[in-house]
């Protein structure tokens, strides 16, 4: 991997966080709103169902941490476990499709 | 204040062991001092570095009841728990013999960060004017002071984890050069500094900025060193 490649991904980690940071605060303050008010399941679905505000929210929030979680993950392993390589970002690749594929999977399943 | 302080000292190469003296006890002594004792009063074999004394030469530092110091300048009053010292070589170096680390590799990432001044000008040309208050010169100013004793490098988690990594000490150096309007290669540096082998790598834990006996914040001119390689990468420039 490039030294620009690199840096480009310690960037995308960093912006990622910010987004993060917000994105989790509205979040823990939706669930807190839904415990109090004693929302059931089918009220939250009721709200969220063809909502393209909450869609596009919990979509850059899941599209945030498919970019920022594997970016770290690549400094643990190759701080802890010593593996390096294209391997390693491959298999870093694969993690972030997976990250990205169950979120938007959760994403659809409370739009659709 | 007891007579006699018992003093641990590492003895052979990396799988060596501690070996026990007792030292006796004077006033306003330094670890260089009880470290010198032991190689000419008691065993002559025990190897060790030092010149300068006063805290100058950056080359006595080692391994002092678990944490990296500067010896000469390290008094056993502030440092000894119950009467009792530890002296090892410097960690995250290898050790040649007893308490001298090799220094090679922690020079030799100096020279990988582009530690070298190439200044772009000739005899021919006028000195180059910088303002002592500008913002360049005093962020080059606050790092400029390194003794290259070693010390933030034995302290660093990262150096630990990842060999390969700069370090505080040459990255401490690239930024004051990054800073210094009269370096030509800078396009260069920053090319040498980026990347998880270097700058980026950095974990902000600060042990080289607590452990650094110059008070100097190379962490500060790391993450100086992140926000400089993240515009040129942005910009193409890297």
């Amino acid at each position: 991997m490039s030294r620009r490649t690199e840096t480009l991904l310690w960037v995308a980690q960093r912006a990622s966080a910010a987004v993060l940071a917000v994105c989790v605060l509205a979040h823990l303050a939706t669930i807190i709103y839904a415990v109090q008010s004693g929302l059931t399941g089918a009220e939250i679905l009721a709200r969220t169902r063809g909502n393209v505000a909450w869609f596009a929210f919990y979509t850059v929030f899941v599209l945030a941490v498919a970019v920022h979680a594997p970016i770290g993950l690549k400094a643990v392993l190759a701080e802890w476990l010593g593996w390096r390589g294209r391997a390693r970002d491959f298999a870093l690749i694969a993690f972030a499709v997976l990250l990205a594929g169950i979120g938007m999977q959760a994403v659809f399943g409370v739009f659709a | 204040m007891s007579a006699v302080l018992k003093v641990r000292v590492w003895r052979g190469g990396a799988r060596g062991a501690y070996r026990e003296y007792e030292v006796p006890r004077r006033e306003s002594q330094t670890v260089l001092d009880v470290v010198t004792h032991i190689q000419r009063a008691l065993d002559p074999t025990l190897a060790y570095r030092y010149a300068c004394r006063v805290g100058m030469c950056g080359s006595c530092a080692m391994t002092v009841n678990g944490a990296p110091r500067w010896t000469c300048r390290t008094h056993v009053d502030k440092v000894a728990q119950d009467g009792r010292l530890s002296v090892a070589p410097l960690k995250n170096l290898p050790v040649i013999r007893d308490l001298v680390a090799d220094m090679r590799e922690f020079f030799d990432k100096w020279a990988r960060a582009q530690g070298q001044f190439k200044g772009g000008r000739t005899r021919a040309d006028d000195f180059e004017r910088i303002a002592p208050g500008s913002e360049a010169r005093r962020r080059a100013d606050a790092a400029i002071e390194c003794i290259g004793c070693g010390v933030c490098y034995a302290a660093c988690d990262v150096v630990a984890a990842n060999p390969g990594y700069l370090g505080p000490a040459a990255l401490n150096r690239a930024w004051t050069l990054v800073n210094d309007a009269r370096d030509a290669t800078n396009a260069e540096r920053l090319r040498a500094v980026a990347g998880d082998d270097a700058s980026l790598a950095c974990h902000t834990h600060l042990s080289c900025t607590e452990r650094c006996p110059k008070a100097l914040s190379p962490t500060a001119g790391i993450a100086g060193l992140k926000r400089a390689v993240s515009r040129a990468a942005l910009r193409g420039e890297l």
